[in-house]
Protein backbone atom coordinates (compact mmCIF):
# COMPACT_ATOMS: atom_id res chain seq x y z
CA UNK A 1 0.00 0.00 0.00
CA UNK A 2 1.34 3.40 -0.97
CA UNK A 3 -0.85 6.05 0.59
CA UNK A 4 -1.16 9.79 0.13
CA UNK A 5 -3.13 11.77 2.74
CA UNK A 6 -4.53 15.22 1.94
CA UNK A 7 -3.52 17.39 4.89
CA UNK A 8 -5.87 20.36 5.09
CA UNK A 9 -4.59 23.20 7.21
CA UNK A 10 -5.90 26.42 8.64
CA UNK A 11 -4.17 29.19 10.56
CA UNK A 12 -0.81 27.43 10.52
CA UNK A 13 -2.01 24.07 11.82
CA UNK A 14 -3.10 20.85 10.15
CA UNK A 15 -6.77 20.07 10.74
CA UNK A 16 -7.40 17.51 13.47
CA UNK A 17 -9.53 15.38 11.16
CA UNK A 18 -6.73 15.17 8.60
CA UNK A 19 -4.25 14.12 11.30
CA UNK A 20 -6.76 11.45 12.34
CA UNK A 21 -6.86 10.08 8.80
CA UNK A 22 -3.05 10.17 8.76
CA UNK A 23 -3.08 8.00 11.90
CA UNK A 24 -5.45 5.59 10.13
CA UNK A 25 -3.11 5.46 7.11
CA UNK A 26 -0.19 4.58 9.40
CA UNK A 27 -2.27 1.85 11.05
CA UNK A 28 -3.10 0.37 7.64
CA UNK A 29 0.62 0.02 6.96
CA UNK A 30 2.82 0.59 3.94
CA UNK A 31 4.32 3.82 2.74
CA UNK A 32 2.54 6.92 4.04
CA UNK A 33 2.98 10.43 2.69
CA UNK A 34 1.07 13.64 3.27
CA UNK A 35 0.55 16.59 0.97
CA UNK A 36 0.07 20.22 1.96
CA UNK A 37 -0.75 23.03 -0.47
CA UNK A 38 -0.76 26.75 0.15
CA UNK A 39 1.65 29.47 1.19
CA UNK A 40 4.00 29.12 4.15
CA UNK A 41 3.10 25.45 4.37
CA UNK A 42 6.66 24.12 4.67
CA UNK A 43 6.35 24.90 8.36
CA UNK A 44 3.75 22.13 8.67
CA UNK A 45 6.39 19.44 8.09
CA UNK A 46 7.09 18.93 11.78
CA UNK A 47 3.43 18.40 12.65
CA UNK A 48 2.93 16.05 9.67
CA UNK A 49 6.04 14.05 10.52
CA UNK A 50 5.29 13.72 14.21
CA UNK A 51 1.84 12.36 13.30
CA UNK A 52 3.05 9.63 10.98
CA UNK A 53 3.88 11.03 7.54
CA UNK A 54 7.21 9.58 6.36
CA UNK A 55 7.18 11.99 3.43
CA UNK A 56 5.56 15.40 3.18
CA UNK A 57 4.90 16.80 -0.28
CA UNK A 58 4.89 20.57 -0.15
CA UNK A 59 3.10 22.57 -2.83
CA UNK A 60 4.09 26.13 -2.04
CA UNK A 61 2.56 28.66 -4.41
CA UNK A 62 0.76 31.98 -4.24
CA UNK A 63 -1.99 30.55 -6.46
CA UNK A 64 -2.72 27.98 -3.73
CA UNK A 65 -3.10 30.60 -0.98
CA UNK A 66 -6.91 30.57 -0.93
CA UNK A 67 -8.52 27.30 0.23
CA UNK A 68 -10.07 26.47 -3.15
CA UNK A 69 -10.31 22.96 -4.59
CA UNK A 70 -9.39 23.12 -8.25
CA UNK A 71 -5.70 24.08 -8.13
CA UNK A 72 -5.22 21.43 -5.43
CA UNK A 73 -6.67 18.82 -7.77
CA UNK A 74 -3.94 19.65 -10.30
CA UNK A 75 -1.22 19.20 -7.67
CA UNK A 76 -2.62 15.92 -6.31
CA UNK A 77 -3.33 14.45 -9.76
CA UNK A 78 0.27 14.94 -10.81
CA UNK A 79 1.60 13.50 -7.54
CA UNK A 80 -0.57 10.40 -7.73
CA UNK A 81 0.40 9.79 -11.37
CA UNK A 82 4.12 10.51 -11.02
CA UNK A 83 4.68 8.78 -7.70
CA UNK A 84 2.25 5.91 -8.17
CA UNK A 85 0.15 6.28 -5.03
CA UNK A 86 -2.47 3.52 -4.94
CA UNK A 87 -4.54 5.04 -2.14
CA UNK A 88 -5.50 8.68 -1.53
CA UNK A 89 -7.29 9.52 1.73
CA UNK A 90 -9.23 12.61 2.83
CA UNK A 91 -10.96 13.79 6.01
CA UNK A 92 -14.40 15.20 5.19
CA UNK A 93 -14.59 18.96 4.79
CA UNK A 94 -16.03 21.37 2.27
CA UNK A 95 -12.63 21.65 0.62
CA UNK A 96 -11.65 17.97 0.83
CA UNK A 97 -14.94 16.71 -0.64
CA UNK A 98 -14.57 18.94 -3.69
CA UNK A 99 -10.89 18.05 -4.14
CA UNK A 100 -11.61 14.31 -3.83
CA UNK A 101 -14.51 14.25 -6.30
CA UNK A 102 -12.70 16.33 -8.91
CA UNK A 103 -9.55 14.22 -8.44
CA UNK A 104 -11.61 11.07 -9.05
CA UNK A 105 -12.85 12.56 -12.33
CA UNK A 106 -9.36 13.64 -13.33
CA UNK A 107 -7.71 10.29 -12.56
CA UNK A 108 -10.65 8.19 -13.72
CA UNK A 109 -10.51 6.64 -10.26
CA UNK A 110 -13.10 5.26 -7.88
CA UNK A 111 -14.16 7.39 -4.92
CA UNK A 112 -15.96 6.09 -1.83
CA UNK A 113 -17.08 8.74 0.61
CA UNK A 114 -18.53 9.13 4.09
CA UNK A 115 -16.55 6.08 5.21
CA UNK A 116 -16.24 5.26 8.90
CA UNK A 117 -13.63 2.56 8.38
CA UNK A 118 -11.25 1.01 5.86
CA UNK A 119 -9.53 -2.36 6.12
CA UNK A 120 -6.04 -3.22 4.92
CA UNK A 121 -7.75 -5.48 2.36
CA UNK A 122 -9.37 -2.39 0.84
CA UNK A 123 -12.93 -2.75 2.11
CA UNK A 124 -14.54 0.46 3.29
CA UNK A 125 -17.54 0.85 5.60
CA UNK A 126 -20.17 3.40 4.66
CA UNK A 127 -23.31 4.00 6.70
CA UNK A 128 -26.27 4.67 4.39
CA UNK A 129 -29.90 5.76 4.55
CA UNK A 130 -29.63 7.67 7.82
CA UNK A 131 -27.17 5.04 9.13
CA UNK A 132 -29.86 2.35 9.06
CA UNK A 133 -27.57 0.10 7.05
CA UNK A 134 -23.77 -0.27 6.95
CA UNK A 135 -22.52 -0.92 3.44
CA UNK A 136 -19.23 -2.64 2.66
CA UNK A 137 -17.75 -0.89 -0.36
CA UNK A 138 -14.67 -1.54 -2.46
CA UNK A 139 -12.77 -0.46 -5.55
CA UNK A 140 -12.54 -2.37 -8.82
CA UNK A 141 -9.42 -0.51 -9.95
CA UNK A 142 -6.77 1.81 -8.61
CA UNK A 143 -6.00 4.33 -7.38
CA UNK A 144 -8.48 4.11 -4.53
CA UNK A 145 -9.86 7.42 -3.29
CA UNK A 146 -11.69 7.66 0.03
CA UNK A 147 -13.23 10.43 2.11
CA UNK A 148 -13.76 9.64 5.79
CA UNK A 149 -16.60 11.03 7.84
CA UNK A 150 -15.57 13.93 10.06
CA UNK A 151 -14.19 12.95 13.45
CA UNK A 152 -13.87 9.24 12.61
CA UNK A 153 -10.26 8.88 13.70
CA UNK A 154 -8.24 10.58 16.41
CA UNK A 155 -4.72 11.84 15.68
CA UNK A 156 -1.98 9.61 17.06
CA UNK A 157 1.46 11.17 17.49
CA UNK A 158 4.25 8.85 16.40
CA UNK A 159 7.13 11.16 17.20
CA UNK A 160 8.55 10.64 13.72
CA UNK A 161 9.72 13.17 11.21
CA UNK A 162 8.89 13.66 7.56
CA UNK A 163 11.22 13.95 4.61
CA UNK A 164 10.12 17.13 2.86
CA UNK A 165 9.81 17.08 -0.93
CA UNK A 166 8.58 19.74 -3.31
CA UNK A 167 5.49 18.95 -5.32
CA UNK A 168 5.22 20.38 -8.81
CA UNK A 169 2.62 23.12 -9.18
CA UNK A 170 1.39 23.12 -12.77
CA UNK A 171 -2.15 24.38 -12.99
CA UNK A 172 -4.87 23.90 -15.58
CA UNK A 173 -6.25 27.06 -17.17
CA UNK A 174 -9.69 26.64 -15.57
CA UNK A 175 -8.34 25.86 -12.11
CA UNK A 176 -7.49 29.45 -11.26
CA UNK A 177 -10.66 31.09 -12.57
CA UNK A 178 -12.45 31.09 -9.21
CA UNK A 179 -11.23 34.08 -7.26
CA UNK A 180 -11.41 34.57 -3.50
CA UNK A 181 -12.78 38.09 -2.94
CA UNK A 182 -13.04 37.91 0.83
CA UNK A 183 -11.91 35.04 3.01
CA UNK A 184 -13.53 34.12 6.31
CA UNK A 185 -11.89 35.32 9.48
CA UNK A 186 -12.20 33.21 12.59
CA UNK A 187 -14.97 34.68 14.72
CA UNK A 188 -14.54 33.12 18.11
CA UNK A 189 -16.76 34.42 20.87
CA UNK A 190 -16.74 32.96 24.36
CA UNK A 191 -15.68 29.39 25.14
CA UNK A 192 -15.73 26.99 22.21
CA UNK A 193 -18.69 24.63 22.12
CA UNK A 194 -16.24 21.88 21.19
CA UNK A 195 -15.15 21.72 24.82
CA UNK A 196 -18.63 21.67 26.41
CA UNK A 197 -19.93 18.57 28.23
CA UNK A 198 -23.52 19.58 27.56
CA UNK A 199 -24.86 21.27 24.44
CA UNK A 200 -28.40 22.49 23.90
CA UNK A 201 -28.86 23.18 20.21
CA UNK A 202 -31.67 24.95 18.40
CA UNK A 203 -32.96 24.66 14.85
CA UNK A 204 -35.65 26.12 12.67
CA UNK A 205 -38.30 24.48 14.85
CA UNK A 206 -37.72 27.21 17.46
CA UNK A 207 -39.83 29.34 15.15
CA UNK A 208 -38.14 32.71 15.54
CA UNK A 209 -34.75 34.10 16.61
CA UNK A 210 -36.04 35.36 19.97
CA UNK A 211 -36.94 31.80 20.92
CA UNK A 212 -33.24 30.94 21.17
CA UNK A 213 -33.70 32.18 24.73
CA UNK A 214 -35.36 28.80 25.41
CA UNK A 215 -32.17 27.01 24.38
CA UNK A 216 -29.99 29.47 26.28
CA UNK A 217 -31.94 29.10 29.51
CA UNK A 218 -31.95 25.30 29.34
CA UNK A 219 -28.23 25.31 28.53
CA UNK A 220 -27.56 27.54 31.51
CA UNK A 221 -29.61 25.30 33.80
CA UNK A 222 -27.68 22.24 32.61
CA UNK A 223 -24.34 24.04 32.79
CA UNK A 224 -23.80 23.72 29.04
CA UNK A 225 -23.29 25.68 25.87
CA UNK A 226 -25.66 26.60 23.05
CA UNK A 227 -25.38 25.16 19.55
CA UNK A 228 -27.24 25.94 16.36
CA UNK A 229 -27.99 24.42 12.97
CA UNK A 230 -26.77 25.84 9.70
CA UNK A 231 -30.29 26.88 8.73
CA UNK A 232 -30.67 29.26 11.67
CA UNK A 233 -27.09 30.54 11.40
CA UNK A 234 -27.54 31.33 7.72
CA UNK A 235 -30.84 33.01 8.61
CA UNK A 236 -28.96 35.23 11.07
CA UNK A 237 -30.68 33.91 14.22
CA UNK A 238 -27.46 32.86 15.90
CA UNK A 239 -23.70 33.39 15.38
CA UNK A 240 -21.70 31.06 13.20
CA UNK A 241 -19.34 30.21 16.08
CA UNK A 242 -22.19 28.13 17.57
CA UNK A 243 -22.92 26.15 14.41
CA UNK A 244 -22.75 22.38 14.72
CA UNK A 245 -22.51 20.31 11.57
CA UNK A 246 -20.67 19.57 8.37
CA UNK A 247 -19.64 23.17 7.81
CA UNK A 248 -19.56 24.06 11.49
CA UNK A 249 -18.13 22.45 14.60
CA UNK A 250 -17.91 18.73 15.21
CA UNK A 251 -18.85 18.09 18.84
CA UNK A 252 -19.06 15.05 21.10
CA UNK A 253 -20.48 16.17 24.46
CA UNK A 254 -21.82 13.83 27.12
CA UNK A 255 -25.32 15.22 26.50
CA UNK A 256 -26.71 16.80 23.35
CA UNK A 257 -30.20 18.24 23.50
CA UNK A 258 -31.68 19.03 20.06
CA UNK A 259 -34.59 21.47 20.01
CA UNK A 260 -36.60 21.76 16.82
CA UNK A 261 -33.85 20.17 14.74
CA UNK A 262 -34.86 17.85 11.90
CA UNK A 263 -31.52 16.04 11.80
CA UNK A 264 -30.35 16.70 8.24
CA UNK A 265 -27.05 15.03 7.37
CA UNK A 266 -25.41 18.46 7.40
CA UNK A 267 -26.18 18.69 11.12
CA UNK A 268 -25.91 15.04 12.03
CA UNK A 269 -22.28 14.61 11.04
CA UNK A 270 -21.34 17.29 13.52
CA UNK A 271 -23.05 15.81 16.58
CA UNK A 272 -23.55 12.08 16.13
CA UNK A 273 -20.52 11.38 18.32
CA UNK A 274 -22.39 12.71 21.38
CA UNK A 275 -22.71 10.12 24.18
CA UNK A 276 -26.40 10.78 24.81
CA UNK A 277 -28.78 12.55 22.44
CA UNK A 278 -32.17 13.87 23.54
CA UNK A 279 -34.36 15.48 20.91
CA UNK A 280 -37.64 17.32 20.95
CA UNK A 281 -39.45 17.82 17.65
CA UNK A 282 -43.09 18.12 16.72
CA UNK A 283 -42.60 16.13 13.50
CA UNK A 284 -42.76 12.40 14.35
CA UNK A 285 -40.95 11.66 11.06
CA UNK A 286 -37.97 13.92 11.78
CA UNK A 287 -34.76 11.98 10.96
CA UNK A 288 -33.22 13.12 14.25
CA UNK A 289 -35.33 10.49 16.06
CA UNK A 290 -33.41 7.79 14.18
CA UNK A 291 -30.29 8.54 16.17
CA UNK A 292 -31.66 9.93 19.43
CA UNK A 293 -31.41 8.00 22.70
CA UNK A 294 -34.58 9.74 23.83
CA UNK A 295 -36.89 11.21 21.23
CA UNK A 296 -39.78 13.37 22.33
CA UNK A 297 -42.56 14.11 19.86
CA UNK A 298 -44.14 17.30 21.07
CA UNK A 299 -44.21 21.08 21.16
CA UNK A 300 -40.86 22.32 22.43
CA UNK A 301 -42.38 25.67 23.35
CA UNK A 302 -44.51 23.90 25.95
CA UNK A 303 -41.92 21.34 27.07
CA UNK A 304 -38.67 23.32 27.33
CA UNK A 305 -39.71 26.02 29.85
CA UNK A 306 -41.03 23.30 32.15
CA UNK A 307 -37.91 21.19 31.64
CA UNK A 308 -35.66 24.15 32.45
CA UNK A 309 -37.59 24.77 35.65
CA UNK A 310 -37.32 21.09 36.71
CA UNK A 311 -33.58 20.99 35.98
CA UNK A 312 -33.02 24.18 37.96
CA UNK A 313 -35.00 22.80 40.88
CA UNK A 314 -32.96 19.58 40.85
CA UNK A 315 -29.62 21.30 40.72
CA UNK A 316 -30.30 23.93 43.39
CA UNK B 1 -28.89 33.44 -19.69
CA UNK B 2 -29.20 29.68 -19.87
CA UNK B 3 -29.17 27.81 -16.58
CA UNK B 4 -28.98 24.04 -16.24
CA UNK B 5 -30.01 22.45 -12.94
CA UNK B 6 -28.79 18.93 -12.22
CA UNK B 7 -31.40 17.05 -10.24
CA UNK B 8 -31.82 13.55 -8.95
CA UNK B 9 -35.02 11.54 -8.89
CA UNK B 10 -35.27 9.65 -5.61
CA UNK B 11 -37.89 7.38 -4.10
CA UNK B 12 -40.55 9.37 -2.30
CA UNK B 13 -39.57 9.78 1.36
CA UNK B 14 -43.14 9.01 2.42
CA UNK B 15 -42.91 5.62 0.70
CA UNK B 16 -39.65 4.87 2.50
CA UNK B 17 -36.21 4.35 1.06
CA UNK B 18 -34.45 1.00 1.16
CA UNK B 19 -31.52 -0.82 -0.37
CA UNK B 20 -32.38 -3.82 -2.52
CA UNK B 21 -30.69 -6.82 -0.88
CA UNK B 22 -30.24 -8.41 -4.34
CA UNK B 23 -28.57 -5.58 -6.27
CA UNK B 24 -27.35 -3.87 -3.04
CA UNK B 25 -28.44 -0.63 -4.64
CA UNK B 26 -31.24 1.78 -3.84
CA UNK B 27 -34.64 0.27 -4.56
CA UNK B 28 -36.09 2.60 -7.21
CA UNK B 29 -39.27 0.63 -7.86
CA UNK B 30 -41.57 3.02 -5.99
CA UNK B 31 -42.83 6.50 -6.79
CA UNK B 32 -40.12 8.98 -7.71
CA UNK B 33 -39.82 12.58 -6.65
CA UNK B 34 -37.15 15.21 -7.16
CA UNK B 35 -34.66 15.24 -4.29
CA UNK B 36 -35.73 17.89 -1.77
CA UNK B 37 -32.20 19.32 -1.78
CA UNK B 38 -32.40 19.93 -5.53
CA UNK B 39 -35.55 22.03 -5.23
CA UNK B 40 -33.37 24.82 -3.79
CA UNK B 41 -31.22 24.77 -6.93
CA UNK B 42 -34.34 24.82 -9.14
CA UNK B 43 -35.74 27.75 -7.14
CA UNK B 44 -32.44 29.66 -7.42
CA UNK B 45 -32.38 29.13 -11.19
CA UNK B 46 -35.93 30.47 -11.48
CA UNK B 47 -35.09 33.48 -9.30
CA UNK B 48 -31.99 34.28 -11.41
CA UNK B 49 -33.97 33.94 -14.64
CA UNK B 50 -36.73 36.18 -13.30
CA UNK B 51 -34.17 38.76 -12.16
CA UNK B 52 -32.50 38.74 -15.58
CA UNK B 53 -35.87 39.09 -17.28
CA UNK B 54 -34.91 36.49 -19.86
CA UNK B 55 -33.30 33.11 -20.19
CA UNK B 56 -34.01 29.44 -19.99
CA UNK B 57 -33.95 26.91 -17.15
CA UNK B 58 -33.24 23.31 -18.16
CA UNK B 59 -33.33 20.45 -15.66
CA UNK B 60 -30.88 17.65 -16.38
CA UNK B 61 -30.93 14.25 -14.73
CA UNK B 62 -29.55 10.74 -14.98
CA UNK B 63 -31.95 8.03 -13.93
CA UNK B 64 -34.43 5.33 -14.84
CA UNK B 65 -37.18 6.12 -17.37
CA UNK B 66 -39.70 6.85 -14.67
CA UNK B 67 -37.47 9.62 -13.33
CA UNK B 68 -39.31 11.75 -15.90
CA UNK B 69 -42.18 11.92 -13.36
CA UNK B 70 -39.83 13.60 -10.92
CA UNK B 71 -38.54 15.98 -13.59
CA UNK B 72 -42.14 17.07 -14.20
CA UNK B 73 -42.17 18.47 -10.68
CA UNK B 74 -39.29 20.73 -11.67
CA UNK B 75 -41.21 21.74 -14.79
CA UNK B 76 -44.27 22.42 -12.66
CA UNK B 77 -42.17 24.72 -10.46
CA UNK B 78 -41.34 26.72 -13.58
CA UNK B 79 -38.36 25.13 -15.36
CA UNK B 80 -38.68 25.37 -19.15
CA UNK B 81 -37.36 22.04 -20.33
CA UNK B 82 -36.20 18.65 -19.05
CA UNK B 83 -33.41 16.40 -20.29
CA UNK B 84 -33.23 12.87 -18.90
CA UNK B 85 -30.27 10.63 -19.58
CA UNK B 86 -31.71 7.17 -19.27
CA UNK B 87 -30.16 3.94 -20.41
CA UNK B 88 -30.18 0.54 -18.78
CA UNK B 89 -26.39 0.47 -19.17
CA UNK B 90 -26.16 3.22 -16.53
CA UNK B 91 -27.60 0.98 -13.80
CA UNK B 92 -25.07 0.81 -11.00
CA UNK B 93 -23.15 3.84 -12.28
CA UNK B 94 -20.97 5.31 -9.54
CA UNK B 95 -19.90 8.89 -8.96
CA UNK B 96 -17.52 8.79 -11.91
CA UNK B 97 -20.02 7.39 -14.40
CA UNK B 98 -22.76 9.73 -13.18
CA UNK B 99 -20.49 12.75 -13.47
CA UNK B 100 -19.46 11.81 -17.01
CA UNK B 101 -23.02 11.24 -18.17
CA UNK B 102 -24.19 14.56 -16.70
CA UNK B 103 -21.19 16.36 -18.18
CA UNK B 104 -22.01 14.81 -21.56
CA UNK B 105 -25.58 16.04 -21.38
CA UNK B 106 -24.45 19.48 -20.17
CA UNK B 107 -21.97 19.82 -23.02
CA UNK B 108 -24.85 19.44 -25.47
CA UNK B 109 -26.65 22.26 -23.71
CA UNK B 110 -23.64 24.51 -23.01
CA UNK B 111 -25.37 26.57 -20.31
CA UNK B 112 -23.91 29.73 -18.76
CA UNK B 113 -24.48 28.35 -15.30
CA UNK B 114 -24.87 24.83 -13.90
CA UNK B 115 -26.56 24.50 -10.49
CA UNK B 116 -26.59 21.59 -8.04
CA UNK B 117 -28.31 21.06 -4.68
CA UNK B 118 -26.11 20.45 -1.65
CA UNK B 119 -26.49 16.68 -1.45
CA UNK B 120 -28.66 13.88 -2.72
CA UNK B 121 -31.55 12.72 -0.57
CA UNK B 122 -30.59 9.07 -0.69
CA UNK B 123 -26.90 8.45 -1.34
CA UNK B 124 -25.83 11.41 0.73
CA UNK B 125 -22.81 12.10 -1.47
CA UNK B 126 -22.04 15.77 -1.45
CA UNK B 127 -19.39 16.19 -4.12
CA UNK B 128 -20.77 15.17 -7.53
CA UNK B 129 -20.62 18.77 -8.77
CA UNK B 130 -16.85 18.92 -8.40
CA UNK B 131 -16.43 15.86 -10.64
CA UNK B 132 -18.82 17.34 -13.21
CA UNK B 133 -16.97 20.68 -13.12
CA UNK B 134 -13.67 18.91 -13.71
CA UNK B 135 -15.12 17.05 -16.68
CA UNK B 136 -16.48 20.33 -18.07
CA UNK B 137 -13.26 22.20 -17.18
CA UNK B 138 -15.23 24.96 -15.51
CA UNK B 139 -14.75 26.80 -12.22
CA UNK B 140 -16.71 25.59 -9.21
CA UNK B 141 -17.97 26.91 -5.90
CA UNK B 142 -20.00 24.84 -3.44
CA UNK B 143 -21.98 25.39 -0.20
CA UNK B 144 -23.28 28.69 -1.57
CA UNK B 145 -25.85 30.50 0.56
CA UNK B 146 -26.06 33.73 -1.51
CA UNK B 147 -25.68 34.01 -5.25
CA UNK B 148 -25.82 36.87 -7.71
CA UNK B 149 -25.01 37.01 -11.41
CA UNK B 150 -23.70 40.13 -13.04
CA UNK B 151 -23.23 39.90 -16.79
CA UNK B 152 -20.26 37.65 -17.36
CA UNK B 153 -19.50 36.64 -13.78
CA UNK B 154 -21.14 35.46 -10.58
CA UNK B 155 -20.53 36.26 -6.94
CA UNK B 156 -21.21 33.58 -4.39
CA UNK B 157 -21.06 33.54 -0.60
CA UNK B 158 -20.12 30.11 0.63
CA UNK B 159 -19.95 28.66 4.10
CA UNK B 160 -17.07 26.45 5.15
CA UNK B 161 -15.87 25.15 8.53
CA UNK B 162 -14.21 28.53 9.08
CA UNK B 163 -17.03 30.94 8.27
CA UNK B 164 -18.21 32.75 5.16
CA UNK B 165 -16.09 33.33 2.05
CA UNK B 166 -17.02 35.47 -0.92
CA UNK B 167 -15.91 34.25 -4.33
CA UNK B 168 -16.17 35.55 -7.87
CA UNK B 169 -16.28 33.17 -10.81
CA UNK B 170 -16.43 33.99 -14.52
CA UNK B 171 -19.25 32.33 -16.46
CA UNK B 172 -19.70 29.60 -17.48
CA UNK B 173 -19.42 28.11 -14.02
CA UNK B 174 -20.73 25.36 -11.75
CA UNK B 175 -22.36 26.21 -8.39
CA UNK B 176 -23.71 23.94 -5.64
CA UNK B 177 -26.21 25.75 -3.42
CA UNK B 178 -27.05 25.20 0.24
CA UNK B 179 -30.61 24.82 1.46
CA UNK B 180 -30.43 28.15 3.24
CA UNK B 181 -30.23 30.04 -0.07
CA UNK B 182 -34.00 30.35 -0.58
CA UNK B 183 -37.40 28.84 0.10
CA UNK B 184 -38.49 26.72 -2.86
CA UNK B 185 -41.90 27.58 -4.27
CA UNK B 186 -44.70 25.05 -4.48
CA UNK B 187 -45.84 24.27 -7.99
CA UNK B 188 -49.06 26.12 -8.83
CA UNK B 189 -52.03 24.25 -10.28
CA UNK B 190 -51.38 26.02 -13.58
CA UNK B 191 -47.74 24.96 -13.39
CA UNK B 192 -48.70 21.35 -12.78
CA UNK B 193 -51.18 21.37 -15.65
CA UNK B 194 -48.65 22.95 -18.00
CA UNK B 195 -45.71 20.72 -17.06
CA UNK B 196 -46.69 17.82 -19.30
CA UNK B 197 -46.69 20.04 -22.38
CA UNK B 198 -43.16 21.33 -21.80
CA UNK B 199 -40.34 19.79 -23.88
CA UNK B 200 -38.95 16.60 -22.34
CA UNK B 201 -36.03 14.94 -24.05
CA UNK B 202 -34.54 11.54 -23.28
CA UNK B 203 -30.93 10.81 -24.14
CA UNK B 204 -29.28 7.40 -24.42
CA UNK B 205 -25.76 6.51 -23.33
CA UNK B 206 -24.42 7.04 -26.86
CA UNK B 207 -25.71 10.63 -26.84
CA UNK B 208 -23.58 11.55 -23.85
CA UNK B 209 -20.34 9.80 -24.69
CA UNK B 210 -21.04 6.24 -23.58
CA UNK B 211 -20.89 4.47 -20.25
CA UNK B 212 -17.88 4.02 -18.02
CA UNK B 213 -17.50 0.92 -15.95
CA UNK B 214 -17.96 1.65 -12.25
CA UNK B 215 -14.68 1.98 -10.36
CA UNK B 216 -16.32 1.30 -7.02
CA UNK B 217 -18.18 -1.78 -5.83
CA UNK B 218 -20.81 -2.55 -3.23
CA UNK B 219 -19.84 -5.76 -1.46
CA UNK B 220 -22.32 -6.33 1.35
CA UNK B 221 -25.11 -4.77 3.39
CA UNK B 222 -24.84 -5.10 7.16
CA UNK B 223 -26.99 -4.01 10.08
CA UNK B 224 -25.71 -0.93 11.90
CA UNK B 225 -23.91 -1.37 15.22
CA UNK B 226 -26.35 -1.13 18.12
CA UNK B 227 -26.59 2.31 19.66
CA UNK B 228 -28.14 1.20 22.90
CA UNK B 229 -31.85 1.32 23.45
CA UNK B 230 -33.54 4.27 21.79
CA UNK B 231 -36.67 5.49 23.48
CA UNK B 232 -39.46 7.44 21.92
CA UNK B 233 -42.27 9.23 23.74
CA UNK B 234 -45.21 11.38 22.66
CA UNK B 235 -45.78 14.39 24.84
CA UNK B 236 -48.95 14.05 26.89
CA UNK B 237 -48.04 16.90 29.20
CA UNK B 238 -45.48 14.88 31.15
CA UNK B 239 -42.58 15.00 28.67
CA UNK B 240 -40.49 17.40 30.79
CA UNK B 241 -40.74 15.03 33.79
CA UNK B 242 -39.84 12.07 31.62
CA UNK B 243 -36.79 13.82 30.21
CA UNK B 244 -35.60 14.61 33.74
CA UNK B 245 -36.13 10.96 34.77
CA UNK B 246 -34.10 9.87 31.75
CA UNK B 247 -31.26 12.29 32.53
CA UNK B 248 -31.15 11.14 36.16
CA UNK B 249 -31.11 7.50 35.07
CA UNK B 250 -28.16 8.23 32.76
CA UNK B 251 -26.43 10.14 35.57
CA UNK B 252 -26.50 13.31 33.53
CA UNK B 253 -28.35 15.24 36.21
Amino acid sequence: MKTLVFLEHHDGAIQKGALGVLAKAVALGGEVAGVVAGTGVRALAEEAGSHGAATLWVAEDERLAAPLPQPRVDVLARLVRDEGYDTVLFAQSVLAADVAAALAARLDAGLNWDLVDLSAEGVGTRPALADSVYVDVGWSSGPRLAVFRAGTFDPSPTGGSAEVKDAAVELEDFSTLAEMVEQAHAEQQGPSIEEADVIVAGGRGLGEPEKFALAEELAQALGGAVGATRAVVDAGWYPYSAQVGQTGKTVSPKLYVALGISGAIQHKVGMQGSSTIVSINKDPNAPIFEFSDLGVVGDLHAIVPKLTELVRARRS
Amino acid sequence: MKIAVCVKAVPDAAAGRRLDPGTKRLDRSGEQTVSEWDTYAIEEALVLKEAAGEGEVVVVSLGPEKAIDALRKALAMGADRAVLVSDSSFEGADLLGTAKALAGALERESPDLVLFGQQSADGGGACLWAAVADNLRRPIVSQVSELSVDGSSLTGKRQTEFGYDTLRLPLPAVVAVADSINTPRYPSLKGIMGAKKKPQETLAAADVGGVDEARTTVLALNPPPARGEARRIEDDGSAADKIVEFLVERRLL
